[in-house]
């Protein structure tokens, strides 16, 4: 701010001097020049006449102008024909006269003029003025420029100290204000409204947006307290049921199957040691008897599969897509009779996953698919994925038996079949487990299918970026 | 009944599954020495020699065998487990668990407390009987336990 002044003040300063300083030397030309004229108009007669003495007295009339401290007239030839001297000390003039005009020297500013009759040359006229009216004035106005500047610079100083005071001081109230709350998030600490001005009313514009703050901040804090009240209660029920349900799935899978171990094993022994005495529809219905218990088993032992998935969350990693529907395809040969069947395989984008859920679902889509198109003389299975705005999709598409579109919804849910266990075996837990998973990874399940014309899955899961690698 | 040579001790409380792994280990000549008993407490009092069978022997009962039900009422199948693997004279005893439940919570907590095998008891008829069977022939003619 200071220095902002300073260099203004001394710009201007400079500026005035420059122009003052060279007026001056303007002026002092023009004052010589002129006296150059009269002096050399007069001294026509005495040249003419070559009268020295008349020369010398012309010239004496310079003492009126104590500045020129000599002056020569030389004739028509070049000689010095009169002199003059201010003091007494004699200066050395140029041996001839130089050419017209004046020139400034460091301590003189001289020139010469040509005395002229009408258009016939005299003579020359030299002048010698020394500088010392310039120095003395440069002087004198060096001084009075520099007092101007240190005044204006005073000025300016106290200036700037009060101004700056009256509009710093409540800017860096207001600044210490925002500071304080921001650091111990205090929205009840206010700024001090100091004056009426603009100032006052940036203020006062200040603590009411404080006010807002306040009034927002208490809300919210009041909602985030309620939200944890509630979050806490929630939990707690939740632990609560989720307890419940553990205990219910064990008492399932212990209670209700022990029984049916000893419908199943009792049956066996009646079918075994008691062969002799049952007659063959005694031994369907002892043979129906076990095979529904046994279906039985097999319908708790998926429910219960079905409820516990996804208890343990898993890590996800980034699953080689392609690999894995490969291995699960080798595995399926062992299981089904797969050598019918001609595969078409797609390119599979790797995801971001749970490895064993993920695999889960493969085996149930894939495995689906060889079941229902078993009974097609030349089973076709097709196995790809497309991208779509963030998330891959995948498919399964068989040319089996299909189903009525109408009924896809029902697919998914638990116990839900679309075909009886004499056309297909099966409880129906395997795609509502396909739905459970990938509704937990972030993904949508649905199908699309036509009676006798094959059925298509399809899952969806987000492309994520893809942050570790798992060789499996 | 003398209980000197004692192969299997099988503890379970539900009847017919008892009943049935009797009959299977019957069928492959392994329950001659057998002794059933209800439930965990009668279990730890047999081996020890305590309550109904206080004062039978100097010291603790060691069966070739302990096939032991997780589930049983007053003293279940872990208790009894961690009793016997506690005391150094019953230590060796090799206990097999059997439970009911493919997603049984106390697997690990069975390995933990040192039991020799696990086993869920299949619903279907000749998955638990052959089972049974390979367990008594495992445990009965090819384990080979420390000389007393």
């Amino acid at each position: 701010m200071f220095l902002i002044n300073g260099i203004v003040l001394l710009t201007a300063g400079m500026a005035f001097f420059g122009n003052e300083f060279y007026s001056f030397k303007k002026t002092t030309v023009e004052k010589l020049s002129t006296i150059g004229k009269i002096i050399a108009a007069n001294s026509t007669a005495a040249l003419a006449f070559d009268s020295p003495d008349d020369a010398r007295e012309i010239l004496a009339a310079l003492r009126a102008e104590p500045h020129i401290v000599a002056a020569c007239i030389y004739d028509k030839n070049g000689k010095i024909f009169s002199e003059y001297y201010a003091g007494n000390e004699k200066s050395k003039f140029p041996p001839s006269p130089g050419p017209q005009g004046y020139r400034f020297s460091y301590t003189h500013l001289d020139g010469f003029v040509p005395v002229m009759q009408e258009t016939l040359p005299l003579g020359t006229l030299y002048l010698k003025s020394d500088m010392g009216a310039l120095h003395a004035w440069l002087g004198l106005y060096a001084v009075v420029v520099a007092v101007i500047l240190l005044v204006s610079f005073l000025l300016a100083f106290v200036l700037v100290r009060f101004l700056g005071k009256s509009i710093s001081t409540p800017i860096l109230a207001l600044s210490q204000t925002a500071k304080i709350i921001s650091d111990r998030k205090d929205y009840t600490v206010r700024a001090i409204k100091m004056s009426n001005d603009e100032l006052g009313s940036l203020t006062e514009a200040f603590n009411q947006m404080l006010d807002q703050i306040k009034k927002k901040d208490d809300n919210l804090s009041e909602f985030n307290q309620n939200l944890e009240l509630k979050v806490r209660d929630r939990t707690a029920q939740l632990e609560t049921v989720n307890k419940e349900l553990e205990g219910f799935s064990y008492s399932v899978s212990h209670d209700l199957r022990a029984p049916l171990r000893a419908i199943v094993g009792f049956a066996s022994i009646l079918e075994e040691e008691y062969a002799g005495r049952l007659d063959v529809e005694g031994k369907r219905i002892t043979a129906i008897i076990k095979k529904n218990t046994m279906k039985m088993g097999r319908l708790i032992d998926d429910l219960l599969e079905f409820s516990q998935m996804g208890k343990h969350d898993g890590m996800k990693v980034t699953i080689n897509m392609g690999r894995m529907v490969n291995d699960i395809k080798d595995a399926m040969a062992l299981q089904y009779d797969t050598h019918r069947i001609s595969w078409s395989m797609g390119d599979l984008p790797n995801v971001n996953a749970n490895a064993s859920m993920i695999r889960q679902v493969w085996v149930n889509l894939i495995a689906n698919a060889i079941k229902y198109s078993g009974k097609n003389e030349a089973p076709q299975i097709e196995i790809g994925a497309m991208t779509k705005e963030g998330e891959y999709v995948y498919y399964v598409v068989d040319n089996g038996v299909g189903f009525d579109q109408q009924y896809s919804e029902k697919l998914f849910k638990v116990f839900q079949r679309l075909h009886s266990p004499e056309e297909f075996e099966g409880t129906g837990v395997g795609l509502a487990l396909v739905k459970k998973i990938i509704t937990r990874e972030g993904g949508s399940v649905w199908a699309e299918s036509e009676v006798g014309k094959g059925a298509c899955f399809y899952f969806s899961l987000p492309a994520r970026n893809e942050i570790r690698v798992n060789h499996q | 009944m003398k209980h000197n040579n004692v192969d299997i001790l099988l503890v379970e409380d539900n009847p017919d599954d008892a009943e049935l792994a009797i009959r299977h280990l019957r069928k492959n000549n392994m329950a001659n020495n057998l002794i059933h008993v209800h439930d965990g407490e009668e279990a730890l009092e047999f081996i020890f020699s305590t309550g109904r069978y206080a004062g039978m022997h100097e010291e603790p009962q060691r069966p070739k065998v302990v096939l032991l039900d997780i589930q049983m009422p007053k003293v279940n199948g872990i208790e009894v487990l961690g009793k016997i693997k506690a005391d150094p004279r019953t230590r060796s005893i090799p206990v097999v668990m059997l439970t009911s439940s493919k997603v049984d919570p106390d697997i690990e907590k069975c390995y933990a407390l040192g039991a020799n095998s696990y086993l869920v008891k299949p619903v279907n008829f000749e998955g638990f009987a052959e089972a049974i069977k390979n367990l008594g022939f495992y445990w009965l003619l090819l384990n080979q336990l420390p000389s007393e």
